[in-house]
């Protein structure tokens, strides 16, 4: 059932192509993780759909197969405008 | 029959503060959920929480509903904030505060 770090981050990069990733396994159990992710598409997005998009590259796995990911997003230093 | 949909709808127009989650206020179920509660509490305003583990059709639709796969889920006046690893960081930066408040005033 549980999902390996490097699946994590195949499926979000698949989905959100410029991503950079950074899985981190919480537990050492490979269920609990936590992931940042950094893309440019993010720019200008509420917190919200920046995750939606994440979620939405995660597909059906996201609260099932996937129960507990962390999730923090970003757009890349240089783009943030403060 | 009111439909799952039409009873969100109800609960999220009806409550200022309302938080989806696995278990109760005393009890969650979730680290995630608990993290919500501890996250509400510590503001000090009044909220409601609703127990998706008791309810098969609302655990269902509210993924639906806010177009979000995992529970907990916070609204505050009717609009959908995040789950638990946004109200942190809302919490963090003072957002969280600024947006319960100027709900109670």
């Amino acid at each position: 059932m549980a999902m390996t770090a490097a699946e994590i981050e195949q499926l979000i990069k698949a989905g959100i192509p410029d991503a950079e990733v950074t899985i981190t396994d919480l537990a050492g159990d490979g269920d609990h993780y936590s992931a940042r992710v950094v893309s440019r598409t993010f720019a200008g997005l509420p917190r919200v759909r920046q995750h939606q998009k994440v979620y939405a590259a995660l597909g059906a796995r996201m609260g099932g197969q996937l129960h507990a990911l962390q999730l923090q997003t970003a757009v890349p230093e240089e783009m943030e405008s403060d | 029959m009111t439909s799952a949909k039409e009873r969100i709808d109800e609960i999220v127009r009806s409550n200022d503060i309302v938080l989806f989650m696995k278990g109760t206020e005393l009890f969650p179920q979730c680290g995630f959920s608990s993290r919500a509660v501890a996250i509400l509490e510590h503001l000090q305003v009044p909220f409601k929480t609703v127990d998706v583990l008791q309810d098969p059709d609302i655990r269902q639709e509210i993924k639906h509903y806010s177009d979000w796969p995992t529970i907990p889920q916070l609204y505050v006046k009717g609009e959908f904030v995040g789950g638990s690893d946004i109200m942190m960081e809302m919490f963090e930066s003072g957002e969280l505060q600024q947006l319960v408040s100027a709900e109670a005033a």
